[in-house]
């Protein structure tokens, strides 16, 4: 992996001045000392991850010995192929991918209809829609939980997947993000869309989508990382383990029976799997967005 | 509320009023249409019935009851509320400072040109990647009293925990905080680590001339120039242990003795456990309070930042 995770900083910001000799030997233990800590909070930090991988590959003898290591003493399969079978584990992994890549798909769109209007259109009330926004970031999404399960289960919607997306399919978070993207748009491009007479919908999906392209990026990804790892949402809206995604049904498998970690840590790498090798791949964007957040 | 938009764009083209003005606040409402629709029914009414339901008494099986303000002031009294009420609080007055400080702490480590920075910068930010659902599952396993490979090795250190850290009513708590903090001590690592990046390096090299040592510039420069993200970390981490459920729920469910169990965990059991929906509305609301009043507090920081240089 390749120096990863922001721009590498051109120079060692505070390093000290250049001095001789003497310096030379203490800045070596300087180094030695921080290069090691690095690597120990960086083992640290994933202790739980490496934990779980590991613990997946080991037998159920293994798993209960005494002492517990952190290596295998041997290496097994089992778990990986037990854990279909034992709870409804392919249902879940495509209730999650469905709702997760749902919930993204149409909240980038209306997100971005929404912010577009809000960024670039003259309205009356447009004030009050944005101040409407701001509100809603201000507020815990827990207070509306016990009458959303109660109008969707009106509605025959519980337990379903399309109950679990539908209240998503908007987000404060992601209007004002890409409201705040639009007004940094040069409006040269659009306002010579304009006067060639394109519609605002053409200039919308023609000239602000693609340029809006890396914030789209950053945000999507926002949207699914944050529904593929939700418990309370669709811990909520499930009525058993076959309606539920994958953090919720693992929770409540946990709950339910004596712990089976073989089982439970399997299944764990098998959930977290995409997310993490989606994250590494384009972790660039992903980490320029947040350190953009709250940066406007 | 007629006001146009501020954004006075020196040559901006002169748009016909008139029909074709009205045609665009056509389009601009079309644009929102889908947004506000679900905005509307998905999350100002069901706001509205909470507010409704937290002055019923209501279970779903009986028709619901008008209590006027008996979930309110039996929320007062109520044990398990100020219980909750009490964990909540102490579990964001000791993640929120110990978070920012490490988060702090890694940045200046991790803004330095150390051995392997790439590679350490991405395990520290990882479990923010992660469900905390799921890997609060190989927490609860680490700390297993039996079979746990962190009690074998904490029980090395001669601190040991004879029912298991998460049964330990002393215990418990300082669990499921430490999971609190690795989830997402590396999020604000890495907005410490735009803000660090945005500080010229003239600063330091005229700092230096003058003859300041690292801890004088630290003092002098980087913390007085991070005071902006330093504010909004800390009520952002505030808003967000406000919140604190996953790895409660999935670790110690609220449990040894409601030792675990906040606001969140609380509004969970009233609300879908015990079936009470009235008073659990009623102590969601407590929470809407709490986090509508630190959210105000970052837009007021937000609107005056004002750290120039």
């Amino acid at each position: 992996m390749a120096d990863t995770l922001l721009r590498p900083a051109a120079v060692d910001d505070d390093a000290p001045p250049p001095v001789r000799h003497d310096v030379r030997r203490l800045d070596r233990l300087w180094r030695v000392l921080t290069g090691v800590s690095g690597l120990v909070i960086a083992a640290a930090m994933l202790l739980p991850i490496i934990w779980m991988v590991l613990t997946a590959f080991k037998p159920e003898s293994d798993i209960v010995a005494f002492p517990p290591t952190l290596w295998p003493r041997a290496l097994t399969l089992e778990h990986f192929g037990d854990i279909w079978s034992q709870i409804p584990f392919a249902r879940l992994y495509g209730n999650t991918i469905v709702f997760a890549g749902a919930v993204t798909v149409f909240s980038l769109l209306f997100d971005a209809m929404a912010a577009y209007a809000l960024a670039r259109l003259d309205f009356r009330g447009k004030n009050l829609v944005f101040v409407l926004v701001l509100v809603l970031l201000m507020l815990p999404y827990q207070v509306t939980l016990i009458p959303l399960y109660d109008t969707l289960a009106a509605v025959g919607l519980a337990g379903t997947l399309p109950g679990m997306i539908v209240p998503r399919l908007t987000n404060a978070f992601g209007i004002f993000f890409l409201r705040q993207f639009f007004l940094s748009l040069p409006r040269d491009l659009e306002e010579a869309a304009r006067i060639d007479g394109a519609s605002e919908l053409r200039i919308f999906a023609q000239v602000i989508v693609p340029l809006a392209k890396p914030a789209l990026l950053t945000l999507g990804l926002f949207h699914f990382q944050y529904n593929w790892n939700d418990l309370l949402w669709p811990l909520i809206m499930a009525n058993d383990l076959e309606s539920a995604t994958l953090p919720a049904g693992l929770a409540m498998f946990m709950g339910q029976h004596v712990v089976e970690y073989g089982l439970l840590m399997a299944g764990s790498v098998l959930a977290l799997l995409p997310v993490v090798v989606f994250f590494l791949l384009i972790q660039r964007s992903f980490v320029a967005g947040i350190a953009t957040t709250g940066m406007k | 509320m007629t006001t146009a938009a501020r954004t006075p764009a020196p040559a901006r083209v002169a748009v016909r009023r008139g029909r074709g003005a009205r045609r665009r606040e056509r389009t601009a409402w079309l644009f929102l249409t889908p947004s506000l629709l679900t905005i509307a029914v998905f999350m100002l009414w069901p706001m509205v019935q909470s507010a409704y339901l937290s002055f019923m008494d209501y279970n779903r099986i009986q028709p619901a009851q008008w209590v006027g303000l008996a979930n309110y002031r039996e929320l007062l009294t109520d044990p398990a509320v100020g219980n909750a009420l009490r964990n909540t609080l102490v579990y964001a007055v000791v993640v929120t400072p110990v978070t920012v400080g490490l988060a702090l702490a890694l940045a200046l480590l991790l803004n330095r040109a150390i051995f392997a920075r790439g590679l350490v910068r991405t395990a520290v930010f990882l479990p923010f990647i992660v469900s905390l659902a799921i890997v609060a599952i190989a927490w609860a396993f680490l700390l297993d009293p039996n079979i746990g490979l962190l009690s074998h090795w904490l029980d090395g250190l001669g601190i040991v925990s004879t029912q298991g850290w998460l049964s330990d009513p002393q215990l418990a708590m300082p669990a499921v905080m430490v999971v609190g903090i690795w989830k997402t001590v590396g999020f604000y690592m890495v907005m410490y680590l735009a803000g660090l990046q945005s500080i010229p390096t003239e600063l330091y090299e005229a700092a230096s001339l003058d003859g300041a040592g690292p801890w004088t510039r630290f003092r002098n420069v980087t913390w007085p120039l991070l005071s902006n993200q330093t504010m909004l970390i800390s009520i952002m981490a505030a808003i967000a242990t406000l919140q604190a459920f996953d790895q409660i729920y999935v670790m110690t469910h609220g449990g040894p003795y409601f030792r675990t169990e906040t606001l969140v965990m609380l509004v969970y059991r009233v609300g879908f456990e015990d079936l009470r929906l009235g008073y659990g509305s009623a102590i969601s609301w407590v929470l809407l309070l709490g986090v509508f009043v630190l959210s105000m507090l970052q837009w007021g920081y937000f609107r005056k930042r004002a750290v120039t240089y």
